[in-house]
């Protein structure tokens, strides 16, 4: 498939900029060919960032810029890169864009960047970033492959913040917790986080679920997500 | 098709190419990212004496306005592990280059053996009193944990308390800085007990009874990091006892420095 993709360009020069290609590259992982429900890939950082929304949303963001620059990066010198150390050159791609975006954080945001210092560096080992690379980008024109990687961040970002909501309402009784837009949705005292029955004084009808807090919650509500996209998506019923 | 020599040229070229970059981006943004790392640290101090900075708010403080604030009501101590006080030149001859508390980097005096480390201990002047704010380091489930403990004039009644760590999970270990309930839990307790023994202070995972003032609840889903929180609390506050024992003696005698 890729190999037509790049001949398509050839025999009709004049392709526009953001033409139909492009807009199917960006549509197709958010459905289609998601990289966690369909793919299948990523899904360990899916387990294990999904607690709370907000980390959840700035490692999408992360994801999404990290994919598309290795991905435009890595389709630049697509042919220079020598098949022997292929994979390496991709790693080195990948770990320069995270340094730089921890870096970057260190510099002008500090406390987000000592929020989330572990799971930036846990992007280089997300395995999205890689197969996209792999899979598109060492075979396409730079721009269609900067907007794959964006398109696969994007698919990735979406199962994230599904998953994470869903965790931090049951789990926690907030949403977006640790962010200027925090909310507290269960109960009125600042208790509203954990331990609600600790002193007998829970309020309502509804104690937070701890099995939400921990990642195998993930696991349960992945497989969902999955079943429900493959009874509504008739393209995928055959796939696996 | 490629040559071993193309190949080592092109790994060659890209790695140096990648340095270059990087090395420029690290120089050219450290000096920022040691202040703000150093206003960071500072607002977490600041954060432990919260209730008592006049109505201000250590997190909604601007950069400027900690570091003014920080410099002007707290008086930075460097002590050894027998509580006596550092002079400058002896912080610098540890290795901190800046001299003061303040630069005693925790992390690696945790790696010291006990009887050579130096501890640093901020002393709050709230107006009316003085709060004693002493820094712990212990480890969590992944990585190091660490605290600000802020103990009133007593030297026992905890004012307050801010906790840090470098990795522990979000949701689970990470709610000792996240969740601003827990630090909240150990305002008033006290560490030591009436008879003035050491104590310190219990995580009890099945609740604490509020009427205990040794024991605060633990945290759900971990019970790691709550077991490294208990045992910095016990040992690290524990090094400042010699020099507590020092200031309740002289207090005594009536001599005031």
């Amino acid at each position: 498939m890729a190999e037509t993709l790049d001949k398509d360009v050839v025999v009709k020069a004049k392709e526009p900029l953001f033409g139909k290609v492009e807009k199917k590259l960006l549509k197709d992982p958010l459905n289609d060919n998601n990289p966690i429900t369909v793919q299948v890939l990523g899904v360990c950082s899916a387990l294990a960032v999904t607690s709370m929304v907000y980390p959840s949303f700035v490692m999408a963001v992360a994801v999404v810029f990290v994919c598309a620059f290795s991905s435009l990066f890595t389709s630049l010198v697509r042919n220079k890169i020598p098949p022997q150390v292929r994979m390496i050159v991709q790693l080195v791609i990948i770990a320069t864009l995270v340094t730089i975006v921890e870096l970057t954080l260190k510099r002008f945001q500090y406390p987000i960047y000592r929020q989330l210092t572990v799971y930036i560096g846990l992007i280089i080992t997300n395995c999205i970033v890689m197969g996209r690379l792999e899979a598109f980008a060492m075979a396409n024109k730079p721009w269609r492959s900067f907007v794959d990687g964006i398109g696969n961040g994007l698919g990735y970002g979406a199962i994230l913040l599904i998953v994470a909501v869903i965790r931090e309402i049951f789990g926690k009784g907030s949403l977006f917790a640790g962010s200027p837009l925090e909310m507290k949705l269960i109960g009125t005292t600042p208790d509203y986080f954990i331990n609600t029955m600790a002193d007998g004084s829970w309020f309502g009808w509804y104690a937070n679920n701890n099995l939400m807090v921990l990642p195998a919650a993930a696991m349960f509500i992945i497989g969902v997500l999955i079943w429900i996209q493959r009874s509504y998506n008739p393209k995928l019923v055959d796939i696996s | 098709m490629y040559t071993t020599k193309y190949i080592f040229g092109f790994v060659f070229i890209m790695t140096s190419l990648v340095a270059l970059v990087l090395s420029g981006l690290f120089m050219g943004w450290k000096d920022q990212s040691a202040i703000n790392e150093s206003i960071f640290n500072k607002r977490a101090i600041l954060g432990a004496v919260n209730d008592h900075l006049g109505g201000k708010d250590a997190q909604t403080m601007g950069d400027e306005e900690v570091n003014a604030f920080f410099d002007k009501n707290v008086k930075q101590i460097a002590l050894d592990m027998s509580g006596t006080e550092l002079k400058a030149a002896d912080v610098i001859s540890s290795g901190y280059k800046g001299g003061k508390a303040e630069h005693i980097d925790m992390a690696k005096e945790k790696k010291k053996d006990e009887a050579d480390r130096i501890i640093p201990l901020y002393v709050f002047n709230a107006g009316k009193e003085e709060f004693y704010i002493v820094t712990v380091i212990g480890n969590g489930l992944w990585d190091n944990i660490w605290g600000n403990i802020a103990l009133e004039s007593d030297m026992s009644t905890i004012a307050g308390t801010s906790f840090d760590h470098a990795g522990e999970t979000p949701g689970l270990g990470a709610e000792i800085k996240d969740n601003p309930t827990f630090p909240a839990r150990f305002k008033g307790k006290k560490i030591y007990n009436e008879a003035g023994e050491y104590v310190s202070i219990a995580l009890k995972k099945t609740g604490a009874k509020a009427s205990n003032p040794h024991a605060v609840d633990g945290i759900s889903g971990a019970t790691v990091t709550a077991v490294g929180v208990e045992e910095m609390l016990a040992r690290g506050v524990k090094y400042y006892e010699p020099y507590f024992n020092s200031i309740k003696t002289t207090k005594k005698s009536g001599v005031r420095n």
